[in-house]
């Protein structure tokens, strides 16, 4: 079974739907004990990271997550819940994150041309950096949906995709049984859905 | 970079698509679950469902159908349609939504803007706009298109990007139902003025306004379209092949 961290952020049906609809059993949880037992965990996140990573710590949650991944269990975050992996936020002040990944997430206006726009959203191509079993059933140059502020840098050593933004801008990220999608799976139709599956079916 | 958007948009009364459809392989043309999922899985980059029901238990119904189709496409979806309140607000994002647009509900109440922005994120705010030109200026109009607000348009626009809008729907009334192409000179004045995307509306007769579109105006950001996609006149497949073959990146 599939474990969503529930810790009050965020709407959760759209990704409960998604795996509904790719036929993988999966529960929305706040509870540590069916997080323990789960077979995979898949973080969400929207909003700040700073409300959201307060929220994360105050359920408890965070620490069963962590464990859970340094035990080998796979996980995935998406999109802000894919930023919490990293060490550190600079959104709104600095702010400590998960630390399961190495790297840290700044502001894409100070790295994208100022002509662009903020937040980087809408379908965009993802332009391939490294193999990855989550990537097993898309290609390079699929498009997926991104709304997002902030992107993770100094992440080169699980970067797996990038997406041109004016700059290439960290899409996703994968290192051994830890995984991130800056984007949104769960909107990003067929290639979303597909990413998901190699997620959930990954041994 | 960001592909250009097409997006397919359905007026829903008492649980129904109102605009009659004529699609192959698709039972049931008004349902709107099967024709937002019939969009989806051909090409569309987001929809927008229109809640055009008076009645309280319409809104009901629009609701529990809101929850079946987000349930079914796994692509963005916009709600507008009597958005009054941050609560509406909350309704419908509840249900799935994950952009709500405002229109005459926030000309009624201009703080509507920068209170669900802030609540939700200016990524979540749409403000679509209804404009028709009077005595050679851009008016504002509220109730479907009714009633001259008196409002200038890019004044209007302004202040709700200003208040937090992420998006702006422009629809011109003077092009709409027309079908000989967007308002070009209209789009340009909203998409000099605003650094938010920009979706046009209104006018769309066949695929050569979408690429005409496009080209004279590389800052829209996507085209919307309902009778052309729910008439079967244009699939957005073709619509997608013909962008891409005149140089514009699509999805």
């Amino acid at each position: 079974m599939i474990a969503i961290v529930d810790y009050g952020v965020g709407n959760l049906f759209s990704l409960k739907s998604s795996l509904d609809a790719i036929g993988v059993d999966a529960c929305v949880t706040s509870d540590e004990s069916v997080l323990r037992s789960a077979d995979k965990i898949i973080l969400p996140g929207v909003g700040a990271f700073r409300d959201a990573i307060t929220k994360l710590r105050e359920s408890g949650l965070d620490r069963v997550v962590v464990e859970e991944a340094q035990n080998g269990k796979e996980l995935m975050g998406i999109c802000l819940g894919m930023q919490m992996l990293f060490e550190k936020s600079f959104e709104y002040g600095e702010w400590e994150g998960l630390g399961l990944l190495k790297g840290e997430i700044i502001p894409l206006k100070d790295f994208v041309p100022s002509e662009l726009k903020i937040p980087h959203m809408g379908w965009n191509k993802l332009i391939f950096k490294k193999d990855t079993p989550i990537f097993k059933y898309i290609n390079d140059g699929d498009a997926v949906y991104f709304v997002h502020s902030y992107h993770a840098v100094g992440c080169d050593d699980s970067v797996c995709s990038t997406a041109e933004y004016g700059r290439e801008v960290t899409a996703a990220v994968s290192l051994g049984n830890i995984h991130g999608c800056q984007f949104h799976p769960e909107k990003s139709g067929r290639v979303g859905l597909a990413i998901l599956k190699a997620f959930c079916e990954k041994e | 970079m960001i592909t250009k958007r097409i997006i397919p948009c359905l007026d829903v009364r008492d649980g129904r698509v109102v605009k009659g459809t004529n699609f192959k392989n698709l039972n049931d043309v008004s349902s709107p679950v099967d024709l937002a999922k019939f969009y989806s899985d051909n090409g569309a980059d987001e929809l927008v469902f229109y809640d055009i029901t008076a009645s309280a238990e319409g809104r009901k119904l629009f609701t529990d159908i809101l929850r079946d189709v987000a349930r079914t496409i796994f692509i963005p979806l916009t709600v507008g349609g009597g958005i009054n309140t941050v609560d509406d607000f909350d309704r419908v994002l509840k249900c799935g939504a994950d952009k709500v647009s405002v229109n005459s509900g926030a000309i009624r109440n201009p703080s509507l803007i920068s209170e669900a922005a802030k609540r939700y994120g200016d990524q979540c705010v749409v403000l679509s706009v209804d404009v028709a030109r009077v005595d050679g200026v851009f008016r504002v109009f509220a109730k479907g298109g009714r009633e001259n607000t008196g409002l200038e348009a890019i004044e209007w626009i302004k202040r709700g990007v200003d208040n937090g809008a992420g998006e702006i729907v422009l629809n011109s009334i003077d092009t709409d139902g027309v079908k000989k192409g967007f308002d070009l000179e209209m789009l340009k004045a909203v998409s000099d003025a605003v650094s938010v995307p920009v979706i046009a509306s209104g006018g769309a007769g066949c695929i050569q306004d979408f690429v005409t579109l496009f080209k004279a105006l590389p800052k829209v950001d996507a085209g919307l379209a309902a009778s052309i996609f729910h008439f079967g006149e244009v699939q957005i497949s073709d619509l997608k092949k013909e962008l891409a073959q005149n140089g514009i990146l699509v999805r």
